[in-house]
């Protein structure tokens, strides 16, 4: 039924080895800029939650990064099916709609583990040791895991690569901001805590962050992001389905 | 081993295919020849399971093409008009993958692989990179991309569009040498000489119906065999002949110069639609 992920995601995986080192730099810059500027703004005099700053931050930014990295899937999707018209060959392939999710889903989520990993390079760089436990990296795998999905669903769904862009723009810098990366989210009105509750980044942020400092997460963040997931991952098959004209 | 019965295909309010009516036969060489919009594409786009039927029945090797999706897809291989080879990967990683995708085991990929390269003359091109590659050796990859699971029924839509003479010339000599092999190959083209050259059978294909199929040499015998060109009123009009010595003497009577030519596919085409192919 799923035969044929495997070559879809080894495809992807080789064009992540050929560009390694250009992504390498690309994911370092970001996570490096928020370290430097906020470790010289803040220092160690701001403390939220009963920790530093920069242990606040960089759970947030590898939240924030694992969503990003599995979103731009969609792009590299993007750039295959309307620039190198690379997706006709899968769907002229014998492989079932599921296989080519799986395989996309799966090297969204690769790409958003390696920039998780450069972040807690850095972060360690910076002096600062996170707990890595399992909880850590399943909230990160479900993450990832939300976010590829609804990348593979979008790039079937959108004409042109200024609508892929446009999403990003409209989707993920929202979210990045809001979603409890730099700041906690109960600091904010009512209101706006309410609207931010239905944001999977804000579970992830939490998650990621209760679990890398050794406390035990909110089981429902896991149980949201997972069912969310699921959701992106069967209307990207639908999508995938009805791109075929 | 492709049959097509009362195949329609419609966006929206364009009806793109009226009703196609086709059998090829194992180890044929059928072109689908007609003018740009005359429904060529579509036609392979739905056979390789790129596009959805509106109506009607089409069949690869016995298996429908909806209903049996995968194992018809099995049966073919497809060399798409544009060039759609990852720019970024090796040519052996390209075919590699593909070869992956129609579940091939590594031992039985590598040797293929081996085996089309020396084909198609890329096997010292192995390692490169695809945007490192020419124009006509792209083509000829994707040819061998398309062979590399040993389909029964190769698909060719405009395989030859782009290339210079001679690479074009070397593409046919391919595509003849694959004939050979047995493969049943569809071909679609707006070039009359490489539907003349190459194809056992020719359909002309005009506004998404099919106007007449039959051998290159009955289609255009049905005009004659010389033909004149000339130039009236900023158009060009056609008189044919049967016999050469005829022509000559329609030309001796003529105070300017003509070139005299064989009538080709291009000729019987105009005469069925009243427009020319290219």
């Amino acid at each position: 039924m799923i035969r044929g992920w495997d070559a879809v995601y080894y495809r992807e995986l080789l064009i992540l080895k050929r560009r390694f080192p250009k992504m390498l730099v690309s994911i370092s810059v970001s996570p490096l800029l928020y370290l430097l500027a906020f470790s010289y703004a803040m220092g160690n005099q701001v403390r939220i939650e009963g920790h530093t700053y920069l242990e606040f931050l960089i759970p947030g930014l590898v939240a924030m990064s694992s969503m990003t990295r599995a979103f731009a899937i969609g792009s590299e999707i993007n750039v295959a099916r309307f620039y190198w018209h690379i997706f006709e060959e899968f769907q002229a392939a014998p492989i079932c709609e599921i296989a080519y999710v799986l395989g996309e889903v799966l090297a969204g989520i690769t790409r958003a583990f390696l920039s998780v990993g450069v972040i807690l390079i850095l972060g360690l760089l910076f002096g600062v040791v996170l707990s890595c436990n399992y909880l850590f990296w399943i909230a990160i795998f479900l993450n990832s895991f939300v976010f590829s999905s609804l990348a593979v669903g979008l790039a079937m769904v959108v004409k042109s690569h200024a609508d892929q862009a446009m999403l990003t723009n409209f989707v993920i810098t929202p979210m990045a901001f809001l979603g409890g990366t730099f700041f906690p989210v109960a600091r904010l009105p009512l209101w706006a805590q309410k609207v931010l509750f239905y944001l999977p980044l804000t579970h992830a942020s939490k998650a990621i962050r209760e679990a890398s400092y050794g406390n035990l997460p909110d089981v429902f963040s896991y149980l949201l992001l997972a069912f969310i997931g699921c959701f992106f991952i069967f209307m990207s098959i639908y999508c995938v389905k009805t791109a075929r004209e | 081993m492709i049959r097509i019965e009362d195949l329609y295909k419609s966006y929206n309010n364009f009806h793109a295919l009226k009703g196609i009516n086709l059998h090829i036969a194992k180890g044929e060489l059928f072109a689908y020849l007609g003018p740009n919009g005359a429904g060529k594409t579509t036609t392979i786009r739905i056979l390789t399971g790129l596009a959805r039927l509106t109506s009607g029945n089409a069949y690869l090797n016995g298996f429908h093409i909806e209903q049996e999706k995968r194992k018809a897809k099995e049966q073919s291989g497809v060399v798409p008009q544009l060039i759609n080879l990852d720019q970024e990967l090796t040519v052996f990683e390209n075919l590699d993958i593909h070869g992956r995708l129609f579940q091939m085991r590594a031992k039985e990929r590598g040797k293929k692989i081996h085996k089309l390269l020396g084909y198609v003359e890329l096997d010292q091109r192995k390692d490169n990179l695809v945007k490192q590659l020419s124009g006509g050796m792209k083509r000829r990859l994707v040819i061998a991309r398309a062979l590399i699971h040993s389909p029964r029924i190769l698909f060719l839509d405009e395989p030859t569009v782009g290339l210079d003479a001679n690479i074009r010339r070397r593409i046919w000599a391919l595509i003849k040498k694959i004939q050979q092999s047995g493969t049943t190959i569809f071909l679609t083209t707006h070039y009359i000489e490489e539907a003349e050259f190459l194809a056992e059978r020719v359909a002309f294909l005009n506004e998404g119906r099919i106007v007449a199929i039959d051998t290159p040499q009955r289609l255009m015998s049905g005009q004659g065999t010389w033909a004149i060109d000339r130039v009236d009123d900023d158009d060009i009009k056609t008189v044919y002949f049967k016999a050469r010595e005829e022509a000559k003497q329609f030309i001796a009577m003529q105070q300017e110069s003509f070139t005299l030519r064989r009538v080709n596919l291009e000729d019987a085409f105009l005469a069925l639609t009243g427009k020319k192919v290219k």
